[in-house]
This record gives C-alpha cells, structure tokens and sequence, in this order.
C-alpha cells in the first residue's frame, strides 16, 4: 500500500466522522458566544436527524437525486423553529439554560420517535434510498497527490462544512453582526446601553445554533446512520459541545477539536488496513479519542474561559 | 400567594399537570384516546403490586443519579458523567461479587462499596482535572463517559469471561435481591436497594445542609474567591464535591448489577441512567428531598409507559415527551410566576 493511498484512507472517512460534528460545533459556538449556553445540541441533531430521514423517504421519488440536499435544508428549517422553544425558555422565560436544554434534548427525542411509531409504526424507519453518495470533486481531484488524498471519493458535506467553518469566523468576527453578537454574550448590559437589542441577538443566535445543530444531524443521518431510531443519534451532540469547549468558543477552534475527534474515531475503524496499527488491540483504539482529548486539555490547551455571561439570563434594568 | 415558600412548592405541581395536559392534546391530536392513555399509565405503575414494585425498582438508580448530578450541582459543577460512573459501578459489583467469597455481611457491603469507590474515582478525575488545571468538567466527564463504556466491555469479554456477551450471575451473598420484597410483589424485581437509595439522600442532605463539608461546598459553588478568601480550600472542595458524586452514580450501578440484574452484559449504549439523572435532579431542584420525589415520578411515568403500547396502543415515548415539557415549564418557572400574579390580580 503506498503512503497516498494510506493517506487517503485515513483523511477520507475523517472527514466524514467530522462533519456532523462541525456542523453543531458551529452552530454551539454561536449560540454560547451570545451568552446562551446549548446543551440541547444533541437533541437538535436528533430533530435534525429525524427531519432529514423522514423527508427523504417521502418525497425520494418525486425529487430525485436533490432529495439529499433538500432534505437537510428542511431539516436546518425545522430545527431552527424547534429550537425557538429553547429561545423563548431560556432568554424570555429567563430559565436555566442547562434545563431548558435538558428538556430540548429529552423532547427531541421522544417527539422523533412517537412520531416514527405513529407514521411508521415501528421503532425505526426504512433505510433512506437517496443518502449522500461519495463524489470526486472536478477539477481539485484531478490534482496529482493532493486530488487523490483529498478530493477524491469524497463526501461534498465533509468540505461543505470545513467552508462553513470559515463562513461563521468571517461573520462572527469581521462584520457588526458578529461583533454584537460576541458584545451580548460577554456584556449584555454594555451592549443594550449601546442601543444593541440583547433578546433578539440570543434569539438570533440559538435559532442559527438550531439550524446548524438539525445540519449536522440531518447530515449524520444521511452520511452514516441512514435511517433513524432512537439510537441514531447517541451522544454526537455532546461530543460537539466538548468541541465547542476544546475550540475555546471560536469557530476555527471548534472546526479543529470536531476534525480531531473524527480523526481519532475513524482511526478505530480503518485500523485493520493500517499496517502500523493493525497489531493494537480494538480497546486502545476506541478510547483513544477520547483519552487523547483529556491529555490535550491538561497538556497544553489548559484553562478554557467561556464568555463572561454564558448562561445568564439577561434582565434588563439589574446590575 | 407571593411567598416564596408557596411558589417553590405550587411550580412543580403546575408543571406536572400542564406537563400532563400537554401530553393529553397530543395524545388527541394524534388519535389516541387521553383517558384510555392515562388510564394504562396509571395501570402499569400502581395498577398492582407487582407494577407498584417495578416501579419502585426503576426509581431506585434514579434517586441515585439523581443525587449524584444535584451533589455537583450544589458546588457549581455539572457532572454529565454520572453516566459513565454508573457503568463503572456496575461493573466493580459485579466483579467483586463473582471474584471474592466470603459471608454476606462481608460480600455484600464490599462490592456495594467497591461500585462507589469505582464511580468515585471516575468522577474524583475530571475534578482532579478542574481543580488543578482549570480543565473544564463537561469536556471530560463526557469524554469519561465513552472510556468507561468501552473499558468495561473490553473487561467483561476478555477478564470477566471468555469473550462471551455476559457473565455468570453472581452468588447470593453478594445480592439485593429479597425473596421477601419478591413476595409482596407478586414477584416483581424490587430488591433492598430501594432502601440504600433512600438512605443515600438522607446522607446527601445531612452533608449538604447539617455539615461543614456541606456549607464549603456550597460556598464554593457560589464564588469561589470569596470562599477562598475566607480560608477555604477551592481545590479540594471542587474535587471533593465530584468525587462524592461519582460514588453516588456508582452507587446506582451497584442497584443494576446487584439488584435488579444481578450480572453484566456488554453494552451496546448508554444505560442513559446518569442522563436521566440529570433531569432528575433538575426537576428536583438539587435538593435531596427534591430528587427523591422527582426520581418517583420518573420511575412512575417510565415503567407507566411500558403498559401503554399494548393497553391503548400509545408508543411508550409520549412519557419522554411529558417529562421533557414538564422539565420545561418547571424551567420557565418566571412564566409560572408572572401567569400567577396576573391571575390573582385579575382575581381581585
């Protein structure tokens, strides 16, 4: 086997363990840098998730090869709306945060699921029939070396995501918006004295957390689970919000941790075709990722500051 | 109507019976018949002994992941590894209570504290980690989470059988389970646990609110400066703070492999009992009596649920759906409040 072709067995299905999680890492970093803290995450992957799977096995006839895409569209519509209840508890109902997350992944889940034994009558749907296929990309996949590692036999979600990486620096940090939405979520009383309105901000900000939390697992759903159950989604959610938190809050950063973690699962699973890592046992391999987190965090990653007033409800007129 | 007191007491009955109600217009909506629905419920928790029994099992691990995230709660700290201290607790009874033989008023007390000395060490790491180096205790109790699923597979294939998918049950005298208890309930799966549970919360509220301990931790979890510059320890209040509550989760993995199971299968997932213990303790309100009782209506609405597919043909998930909008509206409790006072003025 050739070192290309190694490296692109490895770097290919992390990508692909990591999209999902970039994804609602992204949409986790807006919603906690407006000062709305977002265990929910997990729950708006599963409604993310559910959407996407149930879209896709109903209108797959009638749309064809788009159905994939349109699906997670949909699916980032419907978890935007759906996380408006988190909105409304925790900014208007000034609730704590943690629950009202708590109670978004609980609802999630139950919802999903009463819903695919009420249409489907099981516990779980079919295998969806247009999932995501692999792709070269034209043009980049042609590239001697690069194209092969990279761009070829690929999935467009994985670069879609790592873009949106980029998409929510720029906006978070180069333009007004993102410039608001930081002030709100380290200063809430500073920035309403400057005329910045805080509740539509947080509300802004968890209803882009949803959207992007339903991408990421409407993408899980369409990439590698393929149909959905109560056990599709099982703790992605809060593998992305430790990313969120390994990334210091910052988009790049939690590209970064979600690209770590997707490597170190796939490591687990390509080992068999690596010949260095063909003679470990099974064990140490699928708790790498996760020892090696807590190793980089007390290694040299260190103390995580989040901003100042995540997870406080902000009440106008109190000191 | 304004007191305090009053309100803390009238928002999680609002809650519970909007939570009811709510699930009750889905149910409508969906086609079912709520009466019917509620009717099977209430059968399949308290419609006899036998499901009066199941259901006082299930609130057993409840209460005690309940009191494990509400202890960590109380300093500031949110242990999401209940999860993972659960599952090692699990294990380390069940190991102790096939590798060791010795009389029950030995084997018994030793594998129930091996499973708490086991959940202690998993929970006693991330506050190592947080009082140390700062190292945030959500990150690594979820990543604890996975190890000790994975390690405890790895235990049971390898160290506890010969590569086989569960282990034998382990002896008598390192059981919970109670012919006496069995009896009265038309031999349901209730075992003695549901006792150390309720003795444990008894334990969390005399730490927390009769205690030295219990007032550092609690100082801590308010500021950790001002406790520092009052001459406490932040460190080891943070890393004392998580470590009992691991030795509660682990606890309740003492209650599975001890008591209602009394052996260990390789799991393909989460028990999801520390998840649910973190609605436990939320609902709870973090206090001790708090967990018991939201941990009993849990037990109620979960096992209730089973009964429902097949009496009124309801997927058993609507009970999720009651918990999650009943930990919603006890979460928004200023709504609760606000709808309150315009009442009684509206009243007057």
């Amino acid at each position: 086997m050739g070192f290309v072709d190694l490296l692109q067995s490895i770097i290919t299905p992390a990508l692909f363990f990591s999209a999902p999680l970039i994804f609602t890492a992204l949409g986790g970093v807006f919603s906690e840098r407006s000062g709305v803290v977002n265990i929910g995450l997990e729950g708006l992957m599963v409604m993310g998730a559910f959407v996407a799977i149930v879209f896709n096995l109903t209108f797959a006839d009638a749309l064809g090869a788009f159905t994939p895409w349109i699906s997670i569209l949909v699916a980032m519509v419907v978890s935007g709306i759906f996380s408006i209840i988190h909105a409304v508890a925790s900014v208007s109902f000034r609730a704590d945060q943690v629950v009202s997350g708590v109670a978004i992944n609980f609802l999630a889940l139950g919802l999903g699921v009463f819903l695919t034994k009420q249409w489907y009558g099981k516990g779980q749907t079919d295998m969806v029939t247009e999932p995501f296929y692999t792709t070269d990309i034209p043009l980049l996949g042609d590239i001697p070396v690069i194209g092969p590692i990279f761009f070829q036999n690929t999935y467009l979600t994985s670069y879609l995501a790592i873009v949106l990486a980029f998409v929510a620096w720029y906006i978070l940090y180069k333009t007004p918006f993102g410039l608001r939405l930081r002030a709100v979520g380290e200063h809430p009383m500073a920035a309403d004295t400057n005329g910045i309105n805080v509740y539509k901000m947080r509300y802004i900000a968890v209803i882009i957390s949803g959207a992007m939390g339903g991408l990421g697992g409407s993408v899980f759903a369409l990439t590698i689970a393929l149909n959905f159950s109560h056990s599709t989604i099982v703790g992605q959610g809060f593998m992305s919000l430790a990313a969120v938190i390994f990334g210091k809050w910052h988009p790049l950063g939690a590209m970064g941790a979600a690209l770590f973690f997707g490597f170190a699962q796939s490591l687990s699973v390509i080992s068999a075709g690596v010949p260095f890592l063909k003679d470990v046992p099974q064990i140490y391999l699928l708790i790498a990722p996760y020892v090696l987190t807590i190793l980089a965090l007390a290694g040299f990653i260190g103390r995580a500051e989040a901003p100042k007033a995540n997870g406080v409800p902000y009440i106008k007129g109190s000191r | 109507m304004t007191s305090n007191k009053k309100f803390h007491l009238l928002v999680p009955i609002i809650s519970v019976f909007l939570g009811l109600l709510f699930g009750a217009i889905i149910m409508l909506f969906s086609g079912y018949n709520p009466i019917e629905g509620y009717a099977a419920l209430w059968q399949g928790s308290f419609g006899d002994l036998y499901f009066f029994g199941e259901t006082l099992r299930k609130v057993t691990p409840y209460i005690l992941t309940g009191l494990a995230v509400a202890f960590a709660y109380r300093s500031s700290l949110f242990n999401i590894g209940a999860e993972g201290q659960v599952i090692v607790g699990w294990l380390a009874a069940i190991w102790v209570g096939l590798s060791v033989d010795a009389p029950m008023y030995i084997h018994l007390p030793l594998a129930i504290i091996a499973a708490a000395v086991a959940g202690g060490i998993w929970g006693f790491i991330p506050g190592l980690l947080k009082a140390k180096l700062g190292v945030h205790e959500v990150i690594v109790t979820i990543m604890m989470n996975y190890i000790a699923l994975y390690c405890t597979n790895e235990i049971i294939r390898s160290i506890l059988t010969d590569n086989a998918e569960i282990t034998e049950p382990i002896p008598e005298s390192a059981s919970l389970a109670s012919a006496w208890l069995q009896n009265i309930t038309y031999f349901s799966r209730l075992h003695y646990g549901i006792l150390i549970a309720l003795f444990a919360a008894l334990v969390m509220w005399f730490i927390i609110d009769r205690t030295t301990i219990g007032y550092e931790l609690k100082s801590v979890g308010f500021n950790q400066h001002a406790s520092k510059y009052a001459g406490m320890n932040v460190s080891k209040n943070i890393i004392l703070s998580m470590a009992i509550s691991g030795a509660f989760a682990g606890l309740a993995g003492a209650m599975e492999g001890l008591g209602t199971y009394g052996t260990i299968s390789v799991m393909s997932g989460f028990t999801n009992l520390g998840f649910d213990g973190i609605a436990v303790a939320l609902l709870g309100a973090n206090s001790a009596v708090g967990v018991v009782l939201a941990a009993f209506l849990f037990g109620v609405l979960k096992v209730g649920a089973v009964n429902m597919p097949t009496v009124a043909g309801v997927p058993s998930e609507l009970a999720d759906i009651i918990i999650a909008l009943i930990i919603f509206f006890v979460a928004s409790s200023y709504l609760i409040r606000w709808l309150l006072l315009r009442f009684k003025k509206e009243g007057k």
